[in-house]
């Protein structure tokens, strides 16, 4: 076992037992301090194969961004923080049973992957080149550009809402606090 | 083999890396146990060091701004106070609160060190000394930087206090603030070096960044002022309103270590701005001799150090909403534009082939004039506004109209 196959193990063990804490853990402050562990986890196997752009965005995003801001929402809305939510509720049942077809067809899928089978190959390109590229697809008319530019509506569209919910209300307009 | 003086680091490492082989230790152990050694020397020694020797020169400095000697007991000129202190931190008693959450509580002072100590490993101090030549520099600054956010989060909640549970929200709602228009004005040395890595932005700075873009140099240093929690920017704590903030259960080295990680950070983003805009270890001479590049490095790094200290101990404390207003009503916009201008403006000047700096310059010129007329017919608006409210109560008492500015 070579000392990259040791930090992929010790990794993936640190990523699953705290995503399955994520679920388990009846405090939901304690499920959002272990979803930053899985996250950290994930963006520790961007670096091992050597995507080190995607490792820091993962940090930057679900870390800096995602988390903290769940974190923060359960801050402001439940009692003192330590009241422990049910883990379960009636439709557990179904529940089961989707996730484990959901479960079965992603197999199924990986499985069909040909490249799978395959010994596989180490990328030869500097990882500077290939982020160079990845920046180039997204504006490119022939790659991704029209994914990309939706998803910049629909996040400009995300920001108006927000600004319209938390605007004072209209009519109060001209006598609004002065700051 | 012979000492390179003109590359000493290079030459240590290959000093060690032969004298480890003849041991009879594999190459790849080898690569292991210097980069190991290298992260605990930088981290630990230099490091500690230095932060022992901030707090002592804030203390120093802080106390010659206000008229009095600081710490002179300790050793020559009190250089040894910090020791001393440090000395006395790791002595006391450690106190877990009770109800606290004891695995969170003792995290997260332990990430708030990590989060800036992380920062030094992709700052290049001189040609051939980085930690990490990341060609993600940039990005990976921010990644830390949510990383002691959530330390701040986790010591809040974990101490099991009111207050320091209003001082981690008051904080957090600062922190990721103030890392927006931070973030957008990052983009902006990016674009100007052609890369996000460290050591291309300092190569690529052949005009110093500041010249370049001194508007998005001061949105990045009022936003990195925030993120330190620095004064003018210290809500988070504000002993008056929150008593100490989100450390307040903290005591012993629990405490030192938060201390230590402030101090430390406004040092950090001294060195993030000299490698940003002044040009990182570029000097007179120190492409021929990289020993010069450190010592260019070090002094402008305690250079914009003491700007922060020179800010801290003039400026008062801003109230929260005013601390909102500044970020979210002037520096966002400020760096959305900046962003979009210097883009648009590069790319022209590359194409039409115009002088670089001229260029850059007037661009700048052109937005700062144009914020402070728009601030003015802003604070005209305001002012008008209040006149407005005042005026009938006026016109009855006294009659006459009050003119505005009056």
């Amino acid at each position: 076992m070579t000392a990259m196959q040791a930090v992929f193990l010790l990794l993936g063990l640190v990523t699953f037992i705290s995503a399955v804490m994520v679920v388990v853990s009846p405090q939901l402050i304690h499920a959002g301090l272990w979803l930053v562990l899985t996250l950290a986890g994930v963006a520790g196997l961007f670096v091992l194969l050597e995507a080190p752009f995607l490792a820091v965005v993962q940090v930057v995003i679900y870390i800096g961004a995602i988390a903290i801001l769940i974190i923060f929402a359960i801050m402001l809305t439940r009692r003192m923080l330590r009241d422990e939510g049910r883990q379960l509720n009636s439709l557990w049942a179904g529940a089961l049973v989707v996730t484990l077809i959901l479960y079965a067809v992603l197999v199924f899928l990986i499985l069909q992957e040909p490249s799978l089978a395959a010994a596989s190959q180490p990328i030869q390109a500097e990882s500077s080149v290939l982020l160079a590229d990845l920046g180039r697809a997204l504006v490119d008319v022939d790659r991704f550009i029209l994914p990309f530019e939706v998803a910049s509506v629909l996040l400009l569209a995300a920001l108006i809402g927000a600004i319209y919910v938390a605007r004072p209300m209209m009519a109060g307009e001209d006598r609004e606090r002065q700051e | 083999m012979g000492f390179d003086f003109n590359n000493p680091f290079g030459s240590i490492t290959e000093l060690l890396t032969s004298l480890l082989i003849n041991l009879g230790l594999p190459q790849p152990l080898v690569s292991v146990i210097l980069a190991v050694v290298g992260a605990g020397i930088l981290a630990g020694v230099t490091l500690t060091t230095a932060g022992v020797f901030n707090i002592w020169l804030e203390r120093k400095i802080g106390a010659r701004f206000q008229d009095r000697l600081g710490p002179n007991r300790v050793g020559p000129f009190g250089l040894f106070q910090g020791i001393a202190d440090a000395i006395k931190l790791t002595l006391k008693e450690d106190i877990t609160p009770t109800g606290a959450d004891k695995v969170v509580f003792n995290v997260a002072p332990l990430l708030a060190v990590m989060s800036v100590v992380g920062l030094w490993a992709v700052v290049p101090f001189a040609p051939q000394l980085i930690g990490a030549d990341l060609n993600v520099g940039v990005l990976y600054v921010v990644a830390i930087g949510g990383v002691g956010t959530l330390s701040v989060i986790m010591a809040g909640w974990s101490s099991n206090n009111k207050y320091a549970l209003l001082g981690a929200l008051r904080t957090v709602a600062m922190l990721i603030s103030f890392e927006i228009p931070m973030v957008l004005v990052l983009l902006v040395p990016t674009m100007l070096a052609g890369s996000m890595g460290m050591v291309a932005i300092v190569n690529g700075q052949d005009v110093w960044f500041l010249l370049l873009a001194p508007v998005a140099a001061f949105v990045f240093f009022v936003s990195s002022l925030a993120e330190v929690g620095r004064t003018p920017f210290d809500l988070i704590e504000a002993e008056s309103e929150i008593v100490a903030g989100y450390n307040i259960e903290y005591s012993g080295m629990k405490f030192g270590m938060f201390m230590v990680a402030e101090f430390f950070h406004s040092f950090t983003i001294g060195a993030l701005f000299t490698v940003l805009f002044l040009g990182g270890w570029r000097g007179p001479g120190s492409e021929t001799y990289p020993i010069l590049g450190l010592v260019y490095f070090v002094a402008k790094t305690f250079f914009m150090y003491f700007i922060v200290m020179w800010i801290r101990y003039t400026f008062p404390r801003v109230r929260i909403d005013q601390m909102m207003a500044l970020n979210w009503k002037f520096l966002t916009p400020l760096a959305l534009v900046v962003v979009m201008a210097t883009a648009v403006v590069d790319k022209l000047a590359l194409s039409q082939g115009w002088p670089r700096t001229p260029v850059h310059l007037a661009l700048n010129g052109t937005l700062v004039l144009l914020t402070l007329g728009l601030m003015q017919a802003y604070a005209r608006a305001l002012r008008r506004r209040v006149e407005g409210m005042r005026q009938p109560e006026a016109g009855e008492i006294a009659g006459a109209a009050v003119g505005p500015g009056s």
